[in-house]
């Protein structure tokens, strides 16, 4: 039973397989495939997001609640540090910081988070790596996916500020869309970039906290990089602003807050804006899928 | 068999000197903190603090259409995890191997999430396995009632994290095996809960083995490989130390291991 039949007798493995058209297992699919298996499992993707989304809260008393309880609190400790106590504003209005303040610190935490669970992605999924089969991809886009649905939750409490400090809507609201959805590629791409990065080395997750620190602090979250750096060189601030989290905050700045006008953004910033998310979301997606046959391995 | 031997006989599955690794971080020295990750990534040292566990060593088999194969061996001889690398879930370290079609994993455990409904749970597992919706929807009562898990109430609506440790079981293998598969891998352990569930699990187990053109079983009751394999591997330390007939192989087995 066990010995080979004559035909096949004297083959090598390899050739044995091409003679009965075997594939080798575990192999990476060509890109146009990869896309192609990413989109058949886009109902995949939404389901596990919003089950992680979820799962979050689901033992709390309070429950789902805490998804606008928790940046409403984040904006209440913001509002209480920097507007009254720090006064970080430096001249601008209370009407203007404010929702200033609160927007840079949701649309910072989304890219934030972002990242931080790309590089999770992988790593702290590696049951369900070894398990299933699936393009490895669906995990760092349905990580970004989820971290979307949570700034949607923010959004709510951030129109509630805007508007409790005479930012009413209007047309220029409609920008919002068009933001979140460059914003959205981006961080999607700097997700699976780290996601193959974290798969690799793990400590990525000790390290990405500082990284992300500093970033923060580099991208005037809590403070406008034109007005801080008045007396510097101008192309220091063109390079702070150029920045995508802080394209991406001013931007949305712009669209919200009535009295944030367009002499507080940089030159060209729309085509910035479009040229971070492209090249991130295709040069993340395709490096990531270079590895995709090594995902899981021990 | 016999007229399939007399046939021409068909490969689906080709271990070529299959080697796989693990790298296990901090087993050393390690220090997880944030500055010694920083050191190490500037240093381009990428060794330190890794301990190796070669767990197959160079394996090499070639399976055939209808075969039906046990694994057997000792705990940590390497079993699961060459399933787990014919099934292309964990690259190889050297070494190849070639498959007809997708074989897939029975089980679903890592995909489903305690602190979601068991009614969620079943959706996501199902979608988890490359089913559409449409499919999962078909198959959702079929899934629950081979569960028993609505037996004592609707417990179907509660979080996961509230059944007793084998209504969980139940689930998982409920939803694992409402899916057909090409070359199916069964790691034995999956068939748990209560006698009246095993009897109908088992019944189940075989209702896909007749489905699948090739199995692969893992196991540790020599009877269960008995009832369904006519070939046996058996691993030990990483290494295929016999291949052929189920009973030539476990009756050296049986010496072996002294019973």
């Amino acid at each position: 039973m066990s010995a080979p039949t004559s035909p096949d007798e004297g083959l090598t493995a390899a050739q044995l397989a091409a003679k009965y058209g075997l594939a080798v297992s575990g192999a990476r699919p060509s890109l146009p495939d990869y896309v192609r298996q990413l989109w058949g499992r886009r109902h995949f993707i939404l389901a596990f997001s919003s089950a992680k989304l979820t799962a979050q809260y689901s033992q709390a008393k309070l429950g789902q609640l805490w998804q606008v309880a928790t940046p409403l609190l984040n904006a209440a400790v913001y509002f209480a540090i920097f507007g009254l106590i720090l006064d970080a504003g430096r001249g601008m209005d209370k009407d203007v910081y404010i929702p200033f303040l609160v927007t840079g610190v949701f649309v910072f935490t989304f890219t934030q988070s972002s990242v931080m669970s790309g590089v999770r992605a992988i790593s702290g999924n590696l049951g369900l790596v070894r398990a299933l089969h699936f393009p490895r991809a669906s995990l760092p886009v349905s990580f970004a996916l989820q971290q979307l649905q949570q700034l949607l939750y923010s959004m709510i409490v951030l129109f509630a500020v805007a508007i409790a400090f005479g930012s009413y809507p209007d047309a220029s609201w409609v920008l919002i869309v068009p933001v979140l959805v460059l914003q959205f590629c981006f961080n999607t791409g700097l997700a699976l970039i780290f996601a193959r990065a974290g798969a690799k080395t793990p400590d990525l997750a000790q390290l990405m906290p500082f990284v992300m620190r500093t970033w923060m602090y580099a991208s005037g979250v809590m403070f406008s990089i034109p007005v801080f750096l008045a007396d510097k060189p101008q192309w220091i601030a063109n390079v702070l602003q150029w920045n995508p989290a802080a394209i991406y905050m001013d931007l949305m700045r712009f669209a919200l807050i009535e009295e944030y006008g367009s002499q507080n953004l940089p030159d060209h910033v729309w085509a910035v804006a479009g040229g971070w998310a492209v090249l991130f979301a295709i040069g993340g997606f395709v490096y990531f899928w270079k590895a995709e046959e090594r995902y899981g391995r021990g | 068999m016999a007229e399939q031997a007399a046939d021409r006989r068909v490969p689906t599955v080709i271990a070529d000197d299959v080697h796989i690794v693990y790298r296990v971080n901090g087993a050393k020295t390690g220090k997880g903190s944030a500055t010694a990750a920083l050191s190490r990534i500037v240093k381009r040292s990428g060794d330190r603090g890794v301990r190796k566990v070669h767990a197959v060593r160079g394996v090499s088999f070639v399976a055939h259409r209808g075969e039906a194969i046990g694994l057997i061996g000792s705990n940590g001889s390497g079993k699961s995890t060459l399933l787990r690398a014919i099934a292309g879930l964990l690259p190889p370290e050297s070494g190849r191997v070639y498959t007809d079609g997708q074989p897939s994993l029975l089980g679903v455990n890592a995909a489903l999430m305690n602190d979601l409904t068991g009614e969620r749970n079943v959706i996501l597992g199902g979608l988890a396995m490359g089913m559409s919706r449409e499919q999962i929807k078909e198959r959702y009562q079929e899934i629950v009632d081979f569960s028993g898990i609505n037996e004592k109430g609707d417990f179907i609506t509660l979080p996961m994290r509230t059944y007793s440790s084998g209504m969980q079981a139940r689930l998982r293998f409920s939803i694992a095996a409402a899916k057909d598969h090409d070359v199916l891998m069964i790691d034995e352990a999956l068939a748990t809960g209560d006698a009246k569930f095993r009897l109908r699990s088992e019944a189940r187990i075989r209702e896909l083995r007749k489905e699948a053109g090739t199995v692969f079983l893992v196991s540790h009751s020599n009877k269960s490989i008995r009832d369904t394999c006519d070939r046996v591997l058996w691993l030990e330390r990483g290494e295929l130390r016999m291949d052929g007939p189920t009973d030539e192989v476990l009756k050296e087995y049986e010496k072996f291991s002294g019973k």
